[in-house]
């Protein structure tokens, strides 16, 4: 049968480019308003994974191929035993940023009703907590960018702390293209090339000092009078604290701390206090610390000194990273919450999201571990026994990685349920295949809040079901029948379970977002017509006021020493995502990207007797990663970055270090104290990576 | 739980209240001469130029738990019986005594100072009383080249108000500035509007004449800020017999010669410690609070490296470590770029920046502090390390697109370069909208299109002859890229 072409979205990240993807799996751009026709490398090329000979087609149980019937009820049988023998919480489970609205929100109700388990988080942790937390505690409410990402297009001036977006996501550079911007980065990125050529600013902060640059900015601000008193007093609560520990980090004294020289903060200020369009964002170079939640607070502080949030023209956002990382934290597959993004502790959304799904509110679980501290929990009593994997490849997305895999190897049992044989379900007990994105349907949530309909182009392999089918078809094996199975039906439960909460999707239709309606949440009725731009009257806290919070510089949790001089920091490439599980299988990414890279100064890398496009081991106090030495003059001396879309004995997080915001659990990525060795037999380029990718690649979602 | 009294409620009596807060496992109370809240003294030259209200530089709130007793000296100090008793006759007894006295402002030998129209510049006080004389159209005289004076009087020249300072050395700031970067300053700051006077003393003030100077100069001014320097406050500590010699003497414990009495900031004096400064006193106030509370017994001050910072607005100055290091093991960068107000020396000693001074290099000198103070070794390339990014820069990339390289990245979203174009428009892709097609430039953020439109020309202008075979699509990524290059060049 003949199949149109299907009006969809890219796979990867949150920009959800519009794309056509046909029959066979081509894709072509597709105008839309983030991407307006563009697309970069890892989308043109992301139906190549449709028809990959890597798929995953049929189950596997302890190493053999099985039967969709008998695999279930393996799975099923080894979930009940191992509950009742210690309890319900001994079954955990970890989503993905890159499931559907539909998947987030069906897994949570599974872990909470069919498992009854409090232990589930999901990648996102890793991704969009610290944001998050700092947005919510600032604003009332987080969503990544509380305006359409149109509205930078009039921009003057935009500050990126910490994002790297021309890699991350390249089309949308297009929406920055007026602006005078002003990155935030240890490193000259490509995104901060473009600041310089804009007539902007690279501020190259030491990793882990953001915070200081943030708190040396409010400082210049308030000096040089950029403040804007008047919304302070009418909109906001909190800043005679906050300044109070800002005054303590003149310019002078955050430089000393942060290397960013104190003229370039009073000159970013005047920028910003000399127009009157101007954004600041951030993205994960300010979020994935181990004080990520008050970094982003004092970039939000600073923006709301300036009156920015909420001023039509003007605003603070954070770039969502996953494809669904905005809808992914809203609906209920993270550890504290229900759907709707509201609270799990709340009795009152207990009630609620109990009615919906037709239980007793005291049978829904408390709260449960974050991601780290769940894993970190396995094999300790009380801890998991069997972990459940939907859309995520911690063996290379989660922090300290060589730990993480001796955790996952000590459970009774690892399922996952994957498109691809990535480094996680290589080593899993179970695998479950799943569809890909061009062979489902459903809804993801973008970057702006905006909820966008993901269609079928063709169906997926033989024998294939979506990853709703496997939650549903578990949870009738675990005796629980009632879950819906159409994409369509899960999204009307997801809209009843949201409604009246703070990510409320109760007027958001299939019906709706067919017809070609631009919806952001909240869109509490279906005459509603959804709310592009938020906080422009008031703010989500009760006093509708924003709350600046006073926050003051913490160092990284390991500073470098005499035998880790050095600072590591991770980060993305633009041909990769994430893991690297899909991209590394895409013959024309690894063609430009086969392997691990470490940038390094070139004095550094002479200091370690490393020569440029030699290998290299860095090595922290937890691990060591093989990646080609990279000389890069502009880099600071003092630091070294790689990327993390690498596997195996070429994954950054073998180095990172596992210490936890104490509010948004986020670890940090970021700073590890770490330093290089050469490779003993040092050999030319990876020969195993070009012939093997098959080999050398691995799974996806990971954060 | 050990109780402990901390006389001084200035930056370092209240930051080491602070710490020790954090802490916990002491009950602590804090004696401030000053009525004043604690506030931020080094922002005071902020006040002075319009910056900051001076309710704004207000410290963080005392903790309600501490004994806070502010407006009250304290008079003497009895280490046999451990109690320090108040000007009101309280007297406390304490396990540990910390005292943070800080410095007071030192008055030269001049006549009619102090005196009626002479202020310090020290305190608060001394602050809103210059404020008082610095309406726009006055004539003040400020004695003192040094940090405070000429922060002091770029705050008084940007209010309006006519300024001279008076210098007796031969050049500004000679504690921390070498020659040349004294008269490279004095130009910088004389554009200001701020005029200076080297090699001078003053003799005498008078009200309605102004000061006298030891060369027969008299400056006609309204009114006189003293700025010539601080000591230490160390009357209560000598009184009680401890060890003075410029400030009370402490070891890396921070202990004076005095059982269970310490002394942290100004006051004290350690050898490691650079005065007139903040940051030595908020780490040793870090070392005591870990000590007296328990929390680290291993702590110790082993001292601070000096960074200084002119805080006024137009003038760029750091000056760090020993800036008059110029012996043989020395490796010496210099410019002066009088013209310009910039001057920049750089002193190295195995590799290490060892002193150095920035004037009008922002960046340079933001790199600086961070190789003087962590000790790594400097960038080999001794020329970026001096300019930063006033080094004149390798010619930037080309624009003419004749001049680009093959293996150039036009299009970074696509990963596209010049050679992948330049083969497809051979191929018969001649136009934006055709090459967009072939290659997928320009498909991405768009922002290459431009470039893309430049090549289009350029090849149909130079009407390039038909040469390599079609584009393929693997071509075009693959073994023209950047990266690729790099991979197969390397090693």
């Amino acid at each position: 049968m003949a199949r149109m072409p299907a009006d969809t979205h890219c796979p990867y990240c949150a920009l959800q480019c519009g794309m056509t993807v046909g029959a066979d799996g081509e894709v072509t751009p597709r105008e839309f308003p983030t991407n307006r026709g563009g697309l970069c490398q890892k989308g043109w090329t992301a139906g190549s994974l449709l028809a990959h000979p890597d798929r995953l087609l049929s189950p596997v149980v302890d190493g053999r191929v099985s039967s969709w019937d008998a695999a279930l009820s393996y799975v099923g049988g080894r979930l009940r035993e191992l509950q009742a023998l210690h309890g319900p919480d001994s079954v955990a489970v970890l989503g993905g940023g890159g499931l559907t609205n539909e998947k987030a929100y069906l897994l949570g109700r599974f872990a909470r009703v069919a498992l009854r388990t409090s232990q589930i988080d999901y990648n996102g942790r890793f991704c969009m907590s610290s944001a998050a937390a700092a947005g919510n505690r600032a604003f009332g409410l987080d969503r990544g960018l509380p305006f359409p990402v149109t509205d930078l297009d009039d921009a003057d001036v935009v500050v990126l702390a910490g994002a790297n977006v021309a890699e991350t996501m390249p089309p949308l550079m297009g929406h920055l293209g007026s602006a005078r911007l002003v990155v935030v980065d240890p490193r000259l990125t490509p995104t901060a090339e473009r600041a310089v050529g804009s007539g902007g600013l690279h501020l190259q902060p030491v990793p882990g000092t953001d915070l200081v640059l943030a708190l040396g900015l409010l400082h210049a601000a308030v000096v040089s009078g950029a403040v804007d008193t008047d919304y302070l007093s009418s909109r906001t609560t909190g800043f005679d604290d906050a300044w109070r520990l800002a005054a303590q980090w003149w310019p002078e004294r955050a430089e000393r701390v942060c290397g960013v020289a104190a003229a370039d903060m009073r000159t970013v200020v005047s920028w910003l206090a000399g127009s009157s369009r101007r954004y600041v964002l951030t993205a994960r170079g300010a979020e994935q610390h181990a004080h990520g939640v008050d970094t982003v607070t004092a970039w939000i502080n600073l923006a709301l000194a300036l009156g920015l949030p909420g001023t039509p023209g003007s605003g603070f956002g954070t770039i969502t990273g996953q494809g669904n990382g905005q809808g992914g934290r809203e609906h209920g597959q993270k550890a504290d919450q229900l759907p709707g993004y509201r609270r799990i502790d709340d009795p009152a959304a207990r009630a609620h999201v109990a009615g919906v799904w037709g239980v007793d509110p005291a049978s829904i679980p408390g709260p449960g571990r974050s991601a780290v501290e769940l894993i970190d929990a396995i094999g300790t009593p009380g801890g998991p026994r069997a972990l459940l994997v939907f859309g995520s490849n911690l063996r290379v997305s989660a922090p300290d990685s060589a730990r993480v895999a001796s955790k996952l190897d000590a459970l009774d049992l690892l399922v996952v349920a994957d498109f691809l044989p990535g480094e996680t379900a290589r080593r899993a007990d179970v695998v479950l295949p799943v569809a890909q994105w061009a062979e489902e349907e459903g809804t993801v949530t973008n970057l702006e809040g905006r909820v966008l309909r993901r269609r079928r182009a063709l169906p997926p392999p033989p024998g294939v079901p979506t990853d709703l089918d496997v939650i549903t078809d578990l949870a009738a094996e675990l005796g629980y029948g009632g879950f819906p199975t159409t994409p369509r039906a899960v999204f009307d439960e997801l809209r009843a379970a949201s409604a009246g909460g703070p990510a409320d999707y109760s007027g958001i239709t299939y019906e709706r977002l067919d017809a070609g309606e631009s919806l952001h949440w909240p869109c509490p009725s279906t005459d509603h017509p959804g709310t592009p731009r938020l906080f422009l009257d008031h703010f989500a806290h009760p006093d509708g006021r924003a709350r600046l919070v006073a926050v003051d510089h913490v160092p990284a949790a390991e500073l470098p020493d005499d035998p880790y001089p050095l600072r590591a920091t991770t980060g993305r490439v633009l041909v990769h995502y994430q893991s690297g599980a899909q991209t590394r299988r895409v013959d024309e990414l690894v063609s430009i990207s086969p392997e691990n890279f470490v940038e390094v100064h070139p004095d550094t890398a002479a200091r370690a007797g490393l020569a440029d496009g030699g290998w290299a081991h860095v090595e922290s106090r937890r691990g060591r990663v093989r990646a080609r030495v990279r000389c890069v003059a502009t880099l600071r001396p003092d630091t070294v970055f790689l990327p993390f879309h690498f596997g195996d004995d070429q994954a950054a997080n073998l180095i990172t270090n596992p210490a936890l915001d104490p509010v948004s659990r986020m670890p940090e990525f970021k700073v590890a104290a770490v330093r290089l060795e050469p490779v003993s037999g040092n050999g030319r380029c990876s020969d195993h990576y070009r012939s093997r990718p098959a080999e050398a690649a691995s799974a996806e979602g990971a954060a | 739980m050990r109780r402990i009294v901390v006389v001084g409620n200035g930056m370092v009596g209240a930051r080491f209240a602070d710490e020790v807060r954090r802490r916990g496992g002491a009950r602590l109370t804090v004696v401030g001469a000053e009525a004043h809240p604690a506030y931020n003294r080094v922002l005071l030259s902020t006040v002075l130029a319009g910056g900051i209200d001076p309710a704004g530089i207000a410290l963080p709130t005392v903790d309600p738990e501490v004994d806070l007793r502010s407006g009250i000296a304290a008079v003497s100090l009895r280490p046999a019986t451990r109690t320090l008793t108040l000007a009101d006759g309280t007297l406390l007894p304490y396990d540990d005594l910390v005292l943070a006295t800080g410095s007071r402002a030192w008055l030269p030998p001049v006549a009619g100072v102090p005196g009626p129209g002479v202020v310090g510049f020290r305190d608060l006080d001394d602050c809103l009383a210059i404020l008082d004389m610095a309406r726009p159209g006055a004539t003040l005289a400020v004695l003192g080249g040094g940090l405070l004076g000429l922060e002091a009087a770029r705050g008084l020249a940007a209010r309006g108000v006519d300024v001279t300072v008076v210098h007796p050395a031969g050049h500004l700031m000679e504690r921390q500035l070498d020659a040349g970067a004294g008269a490279v300053l004095a130009d910088v700051v004389d554009k200001l509007g701020v005029r200076v006077l080297l090699g001078v003393g003053a003799v005498s003030w008078a009200p309605g004449t102004g000061l006298t100077c030891n060369d027969g100069t008299v400056i006609d001014a309204d009114g006189l800020v003293v700025a010539a320097g601080v000591r230490p406050e160390t009357t209560l500590a000598s009184d009680a017999g401890a060890q003075v010699d410029r400030g009370i003497v402490v070891d890396d414990r921070l202990r004076t010669s005095l059982e269970h009495v310490y002394a942290i900031g100004d006051c004290a004096q350690h050898d490691g410690a650079p005065s007139g400064l903040v940051q030595p006193g908020w780490e040793q106030a870090a070392v005591l609070a870990d000590l007296l509370t328990g929390a680290d017994p291993a702590a110790r001050y082993r001292g601070t490296r000096a960074v200084t910072r002119l805080k006024a607005s137009g003038v760029d100055l750091t000056a760090v470590g020993d800036v008059h290091a110029e012996d043989d093991t020395v490796e010496l960068l210099r410019l002066t770029d009088s013209r310009r107000g910039r001057y920049a020396k750089l002193a190295l000693r195995d590799d290490r920046v060892v002193g150095g001074i920035m004037i009008g290099f922002p960046d340079a000198a933001a790199s600086m502090i961070q190789l003087h103070d962590t000790g790594s070794p400097a960038p080999s390339d001794r020329l970026a390390l001096l300019l930063g990014r006033a080094l004149p820069g390798e010619a930037t990339p080309t624009s003419d697109p004749g001049r680009l390289p093959a293996a150039a990245v036009v299009c970074r979203c696509n990963t596209v370069t010049k050679g992948a174009l330049v083969a497809a428009w051979r191929s018969g892709a001649t136009d934006l909208a055709a090459l967009r097609g072939a290659t997928r430039a320009a498909t991405g953020c768009g922002s290459c299109a431009g470039t893309v439109e430049g090549i289009c020309a350029w090849l149909a202008a130079t009407d390039a002859p038909a040469d390599p075979g079609p584009p393929q699509l693997q071509e075009r990524v693959g073994s023209t890229t950047q990266d690729h290059d790099y991979t197969e060049g390397a090693a």
